[in-house]
């Protein structure tokens, strides 16, 4: 898909697939256009160039039946702040056409899939962050639809709501299409199952959290917190073959060091540098390996 | 049919759940009573025609009133994305917002029919002019409503839509009238008094039902509710 607003392409050619019970995050600083291409998907606006098809009908003709596949959280999620939970449940129910006899069933089913029975009864307007999140993650869910599309669902959450949310989208995410925004890459390592990092309205990667953290993973550090005299555990450390440079991250007392060894790239040092340890009567207080982070990806790709 | 009786109960419960009807609806009342029966008693005539004569100018600060929010507040708060996303043809949505305006003006009408029932007592009262006026009425209310509903989905910003509205409303209404049409060139009055709103409704009051200005009013509603749903399919092209 292109978008322009006015002449600006906001979307320079996105193109991708989902299948069935996948969960594909969306991940971009902001402004780089997940929220456009979500507008597109659910059908609010069209694209200038390009189509959305779902099940193989697109958007463009079949409007009104593609809409009823899609659940749709918007950014913001905002809501009726007058109107009871109850009340908006079911009115949404009743404009996704779901079925008179049906739809207290249905309104009970999203309820305690969204834990949302203590508050059923309040007007959306007194309702606390988490919850309104709640309410417009259970509206999205009326009609069970296929698809949904959930535009930063976890963003102004305390960190209790974020486990819950995150957990729900996972559970809801194994027997839906479930394509979800965020800026926050450990909540896409954790959630999804496919990521596409975006940038200025382009896909600059996409894969599994694995395959994107192996990408820049060539380079490996490790890291050894070492009891001794800190001149000669550098002496000796750097007679070790295969090294690249030694430096000093932390201090933690006199002769306590946190030191970070770069290997020369590919190779593995561990096994050596455990031993010129052992031989020479050193602590050993913490030894790591540091992988570079699907963050400094992130902030690699889109800087 | 149905998405767009469930709009119009969601729009009606908006506004009897705050106090906005209930204010709007005693404000309406109580000011159309005082003008009508201001004058009542010294013209010392039964007729309503004073009533049905103001009814317009109320209306240009009542019905902006109503319609202001319909489309303004969506958009501002932003739950117009959440309708828009619903398998439902906006054409449904328009509909459904300015019926519920419609349905919310009768209630004010059916609570006006305290005067002619309080004066009909008084002396000959003549039915004929005050169904006239009320089908003139309604129309014009349509109308009006059809305009607003159009103006405010084009603003998120409910002041704007309705400041509009009424200075397009009051345009609208005064070209018809003798004393614009006076400055007119004379070639162009016809046209001038076709186009304003008044003269048409100043007809059915008199209770001289012409198809000519229901047709009128007709197209002039069926445009603005067009126009509406084409300014909503509008965000596919921006």
């Amino acid at each position: 898909m292109i978008k322009k607003y006015n002449d600006k392409e906001v979307l320079k050619g996105i193109s991708f697939e989902v299948k069935k019970g996948e969960i594909l995050g969306f991940l971009g600083p902001n402004g780089a256009g997940k929220t456009t291409t979500m507008k597109i998907i659910t059908g609010f606006m069209a694209p200038t160039k390009g189509k959305v098809e779902i099940d193989g009908k697109s958007m463009e003709k079949n409007a009104l039946r593609i809409k009823r596949k899609i659940g749709y959280l918007t950014e913001n999620n905002p809501l009726y702040d007058d109107m009871f939970v109850y009340d908006f449940l079911k009115f949404i129910a009743r404009l996704k056409q779901i079925k008179d006899k049906k739809i207290e069933e249905e309104i009970s089913r999203v309820e305690k899939a969204c834990g949302l029975e203590d508050v059923i009864l309040k007007p959306i307007g007194e309702l606390s962050k988490g919850f309104r999140q709640r309410v417009g993650l259970a509206q999205a869910l009326l009609g069970d639809p296929k698809v949904l599309i959930l535009d930063e669902p976890t963003s102004g959450l305390d960190p209790n709501q974020i486990v819950e949310i995150r957990n729900l989208i996972k559970k809801i995410g194994k027997e839906k299409t479930v394509i979800f925004s965020t800026h926050i890459l450990s909540e896409a390592k954790e959630v999804c199952d496919r990521i596409l990092i975006i940038r200025q309205g382009e896909i600059v990667a996409s894969g599994t959290p694995e395959e994107l953290t192996a990408k820049s993973n060539k380079e490996t550090l490790i890291y050894v917190k070492i009891k001794g005299n800190k001149e000669k555990v550098f002496s000796e450390i750097k007679k070790i073959s295969e090294l690249e440079k030694v430096k000093i991250k932390d201090k933690e007392s006199n002769d306590i060091y946190g030191y970070e060894i770069t290997p020369q790239e590919g190779k593995d040092i561990r096994e050596k540098l455990s031993s010129t340890i052992m031989k020479n009567d050193w602590s050993i207080l913490e030894f790591k390996k540091e992988e570079k982070s699907l963050e400094d990806v992130f902030r690699e790709l889109t800087k | 049919m149905k998405n767009i009786y469930t709009i119009i109960k969601k729009e009606l419960s908006a506004y009897f759940n705050s106090p906005i009807a209930y204010i709007f609806l005693s404000v309406f009342l109580l000011s159309s009573a005082w003008l009508f029966f201001q004058n009542f008693f010294l013209n010392n005539q039964v007729s309503m025609r004073n009533y049905f004569y103001f009814l317009p100018w109320l209306f240009l600060i009542f019905i902006p009133a109503i319609t202001m929010r319909s489309f303004a507040e969506e958009k501002k708060n932003g739950t117009l994305e959440i309708l828009l996303t619903l398998p439902i043809k906006d054409s449904d949505l328009v509909l459904g917002k300015f019926l519920a305006g419609f349905i919310f003006v009768l209630t004010a009408f059916l609570f006006s029919l305290v005067i002619p029932v309080s004066i009909k007592n008084l002396g000959d009262l003549d039915f004929g002019p005050i169904i006239g006026g009320y089908l003139g009425a309604f129309l014009l209310a349509g109308s009006y409503l059809s305009l607003g509903v159009f103006i405010s989905s084009l603003s998120k910003n409910q002041i704007v839509a309705f400041i509009l509205s009424m200075f397009i409303t009051f345009v609208l209404f005064i070209i018809g009238t003798p004393f614009v049409l006076n400055f007119v060139p004379g070639f162009m009055t016809s046209f001038f008094s076709f186009l304003g709103i008044g003269s048409h409704f100043n007809n059915i009051a008199r209770g001289v039902i012409d198809t000519r200005d229901l047709v009128y009013y007709f197209s002039f509603i069926f445009f603005f509710i067009w126009l509406t749903v084409k300014n909503l399919e509008s965000r596919n092209y921006n």
